[in-house]
């Protein structure tokens, strides 16, 4: 085991570093920021005074080298527009964005799970079926335009929640966070569940799919020749078979969607890190950009790490895979 | 002796779009304490069917539809869900083909056979694992106590049969019934198995009903056959006379197409034709279209006959006239 997690982090290592390189190349290549950060009419003495400053007259394999040597010692330079630490500025958007992604992706996969092992076991029944045409709808309705059916509706219409922010939030361990409040849970549940619709439907037809594919094998059939009740089957046996499929996506959501809650943040006027990054993108604040992407990355491997680290839990044989 | 378990006109058909399929048609057979009985027949002849009749377990459109099965004295047909899974695991059991694919390959040896003893009132994790080390050395897993931490992929086919054998043997059934259990495994660990299963049967009384398509397997084991094709029974004996003397022209072709019924070097001899589709049976007797002996009675369905010690559904029954010598 210990192997396998010194293997895995070296190939992070690897993973971190090519994408630090493809995003700073990338992010070079679009646009001047000197053009945005400036205003037009300043003189060609603070343009330029500007664009040394900013370190942009030194060619880019040394701007690279620049950021590399800092970047490793924890310092991924200051935003161009805030004039404020990258990370501090990414570090006080991303609790706003933590809870809305783990409420959401939390309770859509417990509520799909649930729903999609039962149309799985009554496959023929109508409230299976219901489900299911429900299930098409999530996945087939674009998410903004549910956003905004969602605001106009709740918020507008019958005026039960609000239509954005944060609402009142409460500190602990020193960050702020809005669902330990009543407010703050009432400003959450709308974009909430605006996110969590997709991936509810698409926890729904893995769980059913599952669940029929499970319930026919021989393992089902031996488990109720010796007397177990269907409960016990479906919370003992079934679940336990199903969950490999089920902890993939949901670490792969997970990860997409903290990167990129683009659209329902932005609907929601939430104040989060997918705001922020679009934000940037049209100002051209190359160190948040960057710092961004690669912390993006480095989210996806510890969740992709993790993901392997729950595999081995639930499935001993590849735990002794990986032993041998 | 004692009789456990008695079937009478068992009818299980199943409902499908593109009609009633007669999966199991009037199968009457009775059980004693500690005895073996071999469901002989092809695939498709409705011995598995049979199999899940017994313990409630026909999945739908399958039903059924017609007979009695009655377990120690209680009749199981029509029961509620409640009451059959009451008895199943306590009274009657299952062991399946493949032993790989019937143990959860998610939960340890120890857990599965103790999720078995949960299933029929409170016992505690020691009390649950000292039986379940007392069956798995009864099947002969030695240091079974260390055994019950392991998983099943940490055993061979043939321990997975054991274990599953052993889940069966939990509760101490009245009746086990064995689906082609030692089909999947190889030629010696399948003799090891079936010697050890005559012992287990004759010291704990279970009776046991050995379903297969192996003759030679069966026989080897059983006391009395019961020769199914298409969802009928067409000939029930003890095994000694059965194998001697068969009645029914297809045990007939069944015995004569087992390899070591054969000269060395002489092709295997084989019954024509196929399995008839259980949707579109011939009026008559079921095997007349593959039987040599058939004629114009044939076209009549033949009820079930003594003849000495065996009971035949056959018009012509006896030797037959056109036999080879063995």
């Amino acid at each position: 085991m210990l192997g396998f997690v010194i293997q895995r982090f070296l190939q992070a290592v690897v993973v971190m570093a090519a994408m630090s390189v493809i995003v700073f190349v990338g992010v070079y290549a679009i646009g001047n920021p000197v053009d945005i950060v400036i205003p037009p009419d300043a003189t060609q003495d603070i343009r330029e005074d500007a664009i040394r400053r900013l370190g942009l007259d030194r060619p880019l394999w040394e701007q690279y080298w620049i950021f590399a040597t800092n970047a490793l010692q924890g310092d991924f330079g200051r935003s161009f527009v805030y004039n404020i630490p990258v990370l501090e500025l990414i570090g006080s958007r991303l609790p706003a964005t933590l809870e809305l992604v783990l409420i959401s992706v939390v309770s859509a996969t417990v509520l799909g799970v649930t729903l999609g092992i039962y149309a799985g076991y009554r496959p023929d029944s109508r409230i299976s079926k219901t489900i299911m045409a429900l299930s098409v709808l999530g996945f087939s309705v674009p998410s903004f335009w549910v956003g905004l059916i969602l605001i106009l509706t709740f918020a507008v219409s019958l005026g039960w929640l609000p239509a954005g922010g944060r609402g009142e939030t409460v500190e602990l361990l020193g960050i702020r966070w809005s669902f330990l409040t009543l407010d703050g849970l009432a400003h959450i549940a709308l974009p909430a569940v605006n996110l969590a619709l997709f991936k509810l439907a698409m926890m729904i037809r893995l769980a059913r799919a599952g669940t029929r594919e499970i319930m026919l094998t021989d393992t089902i059939k031996f488990a109720r020749a010796a007397g177990l009740s269907e409960a016990t089957i479906l919370r003992r046996h079934l679940l336990k078979m199903i969950s490999i499929p089920i902890v993939t996506v949901f670490g792969l959501e997970l990860g997409s969607t903290l990167a990129f809650a683009v659209v329902t943040e932005t609907i929601f006027s939430w104040p989060g890190v997918g705001k922020l990054i679009i934000d940037s993108i049209s100002v051209l604040d190359r160190p948040v950009m960057v710092a961004y992407l690669i912390l993006t990355a480095a989210l996806f491997v510890t969740i992709n790490f993790t993901v392997d680290l729950v595999f081995a839990l639930i499935d001993p044989r590849i735990r002794a895979r990986r032993t041998a | 002796m004692t009789e456990v378990l008695r079937v009478e006109g068992l009818k299980t058909h199943f409902h499908t779009r593109a009609g009633v399929v007669k999966a199991v048609d009037g199968v009457s057979f009775s059980l004693e304490e500690g005895e073996i009985l071999g469901l002989v027949g092809e695939s498709g002849s409705g011995k598995t069917v049979t199999g899940f009749s017994l313990l409630g377990l026909v999945d739908p459109p399958g039903r059924i539809v017609e007979g009695s099965i009655r377990l120690k004295g209680q009749e199981l047909v029509g029961a509620d869900d409640r009451t059959l899974r009451a008895r199943r695991g306590r009274d009657i059991s299952m062991i399946f083909q493949d032993p790989i694919a019937t143990l959860n390959p998610m939960l340890t040896i120890g857990q599965q056979m103790r999720l078995v003893q949960e299933a029929h009132g409170r016992i505690t994790h020691r009390a649950a694992d000292a039986r379940s080390a007392e069956l798995l050395s009864r099947v002969g897993i030695s240091s079974s106590s260390a055994r019950l931490r392991a998983y099943p992929h940490e055993f061979s086919g043939g321990m997975r049969q054991r274990v599953a054998i052993a889940i069966a043997l939990l509760h101490s059934p009245a009746v086990i019934v064995a689906d082609e259990p030692t089909t999947a495994l190889d030629v010696s660990i399948q003799a090891q198995i079936l010697a050890e299963m005559k012992t287990l049967v004759a010291e704990t009384g279970t009776a046991m009903i050995w379903i297969s398509h192996d003759l030679a397997v069966v026989s080897s084991l059983a006391s009395r056959l019961l020769v199914m094709y298409a969802g009928r029974v067409v000939e029930r004996g003890p095994t000694a006379a059965v194998l001697r003397q068969p009645k029914h022209p297809y045990t007939e072709g069944l015995i004569a197409s087992l390899p070591s019924s054969a000269s060395p070097g002489a092709p295997l001899r084989q019954i024509p034709g196929t399995t008839p589709s259980l949707l579109a049976l011939p009026p008559g007797c079921p095997f007349a279209p593959r039987c040599a002996r058939a004629d114009a009675a044939c076209a009549i369905r033949p009820d079930l006959s003594e003849i000495g010690t065996q009971t035949v559904a056959c018009h012509h029954p006896g030797p037959s006239h056109t036999r080879v010598p063995a």
